[in-house]
């Protein structure tokens, strides 16, 4: 019934379609995705946009340290918008600094449990029998513990593992690879529901009937009709994965203090709150609020959006 | 005096594209105790009145123009408190699917006795009397017994009869029935038509029967409405209109039914219908790619066997135990024996369940047979499996599928869904040969040169059951096996599909298994026919002794359940 006038070009068919559509006049989505767009883009420029380089030694002053807001105490000094550290680095470059590492933490985690989780779920939903009654035991057996928990015992057992020197190099990779282990149950649960909806329609059994290998039914066929749900859930799990990463630092185990991320800077920050040097805390912790439910708010309209039997 | 009257009602949807109107300028009445049947394909709009006439359109659909009387009182614009007081005690509402439109967590009885007792204000008690003997009106044995039971513990049938006692229980004026047979096999489907049209005459009731099925306006309706394209076409008394049709929508319409009473060459060319290029021998088969190499060194049995399938035993398990002897089983297929010979089509009729698919997946080897030989040209092939010796048996025989929505892969271009099959056979030379032999094969099967860029859901039922044809034909195959290729199309598409696989049948000496539920398309389309029940295959016969001579008792149940299309114009004197 609906005639698109270009039908061969794949974007002006997404700017013609119904995803588009209810995206411009859904105001939640405009402005969540705007403000995720935006956190994204501060983060990755931290380099060109943060006023200092944190990592820097030599520009720290530590008679700087523990310097608040200009506009909130007498003794601010102008150079720091939102005050200074214990060390007297610059909250503001901070959090452009940290909200980098926490993104890009959660970013590559979000696609590590993607990419184990859709392979397993697709093994598991297409073979059926024995490997499907393995994996999803695992599954639940994961499920069955809290994924931060899961998190800090990876965590745990890596740093036993670890020579100590290596610890602070390293710890960004234990991060991400304790948050992708502790993620995957969730898409290779979307992904073994739908293939095994998927494998009894008929293009399947045609497959089948020119004589295709499963692996190539599987890839070829199966694969791409599954894939919708993926989008929705790392977007969720993106948020959820910025927020283990946080907890993670927040509680010691994740970066340390001279390559912070936000949790690292919310840790440092409250062991000086009830001294009143209440910026250092709040600054990152608001920083981390408004980066995770933008995303995750967008992530739900989302999914709300490419499965309109929810509403 | 007029029980429901229409007038000139318009229905449209509003959506961001602009008003999409799904019923032009429609009237019609019905008369107290008359049955007026909507007849029309997919799309036409006929649901659409149906569900108007209650407001029980889907948001954001409306009636934006024209007038809806109930007993001369004017029904469309009233307040929608007052439209859900008529639902149900002025007028009933009969539903497609019977497994649906019960509520599955509650008895039969507490579903009758909460309507009846909405409705009539009877108390329990009394509700409880009305429900019993209701369900003894619409033809359930032990009513008191079945007040006790929940929906699935009934057959299809029976659900569909408890459907009805529902939608009579609050004594409605008017009933209306959407499509409610097309869920049942035939012999039920007479069995509830009978009721409807006794229950009509008993009590007075007016009904609106929709349906897509001209068998079943032939057998009850008085008056019939003929939609095409959201509009009317023409209305008038059924025998008339089906008789003698004056609009050349309806005329096309009635041609493209298969007969049930005699065999024809090819069905007429229809018109009205959508768009498909019409090809008069497009390049010379001999010399062609398809006319190639389709022997492999395999070669047909000295009578002329190409398939000869062995005591076929299927059997599928219910319940699973550690003991083997507690484990149930059920024979989906028992002991069956058949043979087809090269270059004939060989039709397997049968009710659903009865096993005829599973014939056929046991045939392809989708599925492994639980005992039995399927012998093909000169292979014993149901044992083994993905042997590259097997696939190349296996490429001799393909399979058209049932539901064209469901038989393509969405996510990608017809000119991939095509040239796999040649792809991975390594049947091509190279790329460019391969995009020659997909534009070739789209032509054959009747589908224009742009098609190959687009995807699936760009095309509609009929078409996408060609490009279905087209992927079957692409390993040059021998052996067609067609599993109701047309039981998802509307009847004027069945007709051109039917005419397809004739013509590629003669074209490309094709031998055809033609699964199908329809008898009159069996009849058109097969030379034998084996009818199955239950997994046993009762009879099998050529097709013309079948028809004008039943053995089996079943068979002969089974062709007296036929519809009697001979109303239709010249055919009673056949």
């Amino acid at each position: 019934m609906v005639d698109f006038k270009n039908q061969n070009s794949k974007l002006s068919q997404f700017f013609a379609g119904d995803l588009w559509y209810n995206f411009c006049h859904s105001p939640v989505a405009v402005v969540s995705f705007s403000i995720s767009v935006l956190c994204l883009l501060l983060a990755l420029f931290a380099q060109l946009i943060a006023p200092f380089d944190i990592f820097d030694l030599v520009a720290i002053d530590l008679m700087d340290a523990d310097l608040p807001p200009p506009w909130a105490g007498e003794d601010g000094d102008s150079r720091f918008i939102m005050g200074t550290d214990d060390q007297g680095r610059d909250i503001w470059s901070g959090i452009l600094y940290g909200a980098q590492i926490s993104i890009f933490v959660g970013f590559t985690s979000v696609i590590i449990s993607a990419i184990i989780g859709i392979a397993l779920g697709l093994l598991a939903g297409y073979k059926g029998g024995r490997i499907d009654s393995f994996i999803m035991r695992v599954a639940d057996i994961q499920l069955s513990f809290p994924a931060i928990l899961i998190a800090l015992l990876i965590d745990g057992v890596m740093r036993g593992l670890l020579p100590r020197e290596m610890h602070d190099e390293l710890a960004i990779y234990v991060l991400i690879f304790a948050i992708s282990i502790s993620g995957w149950v969730q898409y290779a649960r979307t992904i073994r529901g739908s293939v095994m909806v998927e494998k009894h329609k008929e293009y399947v059994q045609a497959g089948q009937v020119i004589g295709l290998p499963s692996r190539i039914i599987a890839i070829r066929h199966i694969l791409p009709n599954v894939l919708n749900p993926i989008f929705v859930i790392g977007t969720i799990h993106l948020a959820s994965a910025i927020i283990t990463e946080a907890t993670l630092s927040f509680l010691g185990v994740g970066m340390s203090p001279t390559t912070p991320s936000l949790g690292t800077l919310i840790r440092i920050g409250n062991e000086y709150l009830l001294s009143g040097e209440w910026w250092i805390t709040l600054f990152p912790g608001a920083a981390l609020v408004i980066l995770v439910l933008s995303v995750n708010i967008f992530g739900d309209w989302l999914r709300d959006a490419l499965n309109p039997k929810l509403r | 005096m007029t029980l429901l009257a229409a007038k000139n009602i318009s229905i449209g949807f509003p959506s961001r594209h602009g008003m999409f109107v799904a019923v032009k300028d429609v009237s019609f009445d019905v008369q107290p105790g008359e049955i007026l049947g909507v007849v029309g394909e997919s799309g036409a709009g006929k649901s659409t009145v149906g569900n108007a006439i209650i407001s029980l359109l889907e948001p954001p659909g409306e009636i934006i123009s024209g007038e809806v009387h109930f007993k001369g009182q004017r029904i469309d614009n009233l307040p929608s408190e007052e439209k859900r007081k008529m639902r149900g005690r002025k007028i009933g509402m009969i539903f497609q699917d019977p497994q649906t439109s019960l509520d599955p967590l509650k008895t039969i009885g507490q579903q009758l006795v909460e309507t009846i007792d909405l409705h009539l204000r009877l108390g329990r008690k009394g509700s409880g009397q009305r429900a019993i003997e209701l369900l003894e009106k619409v033809g359930i044995p032990e009513p008191e017994l079945r007040m006790k039971h929940y929906p699935h513990q009934f057959s299809g049938g029976m659900r569909q009869r408890v459907v009805i006692a529902l939608a009579i229980c609050g004594e409605p004026e008017l009933i209306i029935a959407d499509e409610p047979t097309t869920a049942l096999d035939v012999s039920v489907q007479k069995q509830i038509l009978d009721l409807m049209r006794k229950l009509c005459i008993e009590t007075n009731v007016g009904m609106i029967l929709v349906t897509h099925d001209m068998g079943v306006i032939a057998e009850i309706t008085d008056r019939v409405a003929v939609m095409y394209n959201s509009k009317l076409m023409e209305i008038g008394v059924t025998k008339q209109i089906l008789g003698n049709p004056q609009h050349e929508y309806t005329k096309s319409l009635i041609s493209a039914i298969p007969r049930p009473d005699k065999r024809i060459e090819r069905f007429p060319l229809v018109s009205y219908i959508e768009e498909v290029i019409e090809v008069d021998q497009v390049f010379d088969i001999k010399d062609h790619w398809l006319g190639q190499s389709r022997d492999f060194s395999m070669h047909v049995a000295d009578d002329g066997t190409i398939l000869q399938v062995k005591d076929l035993c299927m059997r599928f398990q219910i319940s699973n135990s550690l003991l083997k002897s507690k484990r149930r089983y059920l024979d989906a297929v028992k002991d069956v024996n058949f043979s087809i010979k090269e270059g004939e089509t060989f039709g397997i009729v049968g009710e659903s369940g009865s096993g005829k698919s599973t014939i056929a997946r046991m045939v392809t080897g989708l599925y492994t047979p639980y005992s039995g030989s399927v012998h093909f040209l000169d292979k014993e092939i149901s044992a083994i499996s993905h042997t590259p010796e097997v696939l190349a048996y296996r490429r001799q025989m393909q399979m058209v599928f049932q539901d064209p929505f469901s038989s393509l892969n969405s996510r990608m271009r017809v000119m991939d869904i095509v040239a796999e099959p040649i792809m991975f056979h390594n049947l091509a030379q190279n790329r460019a040969e391969t995009e020659q032999i997909v534009l070739d094969l789209l032509k054959l099967v009747g589908m224009s040169d742009d098609a190959y860029a687009k995807y699936p859901h760009q095309f509609s039922g009929g078409q996408r059951q060609r490009i279905s044809i087209a992927r079957a034909l692409a390993t040059r195959p021998r052996f067609l096996i067609c599993d109701e290729p047309t039981s998802a199309l509307d009847v004027s598409v069945q007709a051109q599909i039917l005419n397809l696989l004739k013509d590629l049948q003669s074209e490309l000496n094709l031998t055809m298994m033609f699964i199908s539920h329809d008898l009159p398309v069996i009849r058109q389309m097969c030379d034998r026919v084996a009818v199955m029940q239950h997994g046993k295959m009762l009879e099998l016969a050529d097709s013309e002794q079948l028809f004008e001579n039943p053995q089996h008792s079943y068979s002969q149940h089974l062709l007296s359940l036929m519809p009697k299309l001979d109303m239709l114009p010249g055919r009673s004197f056949s």
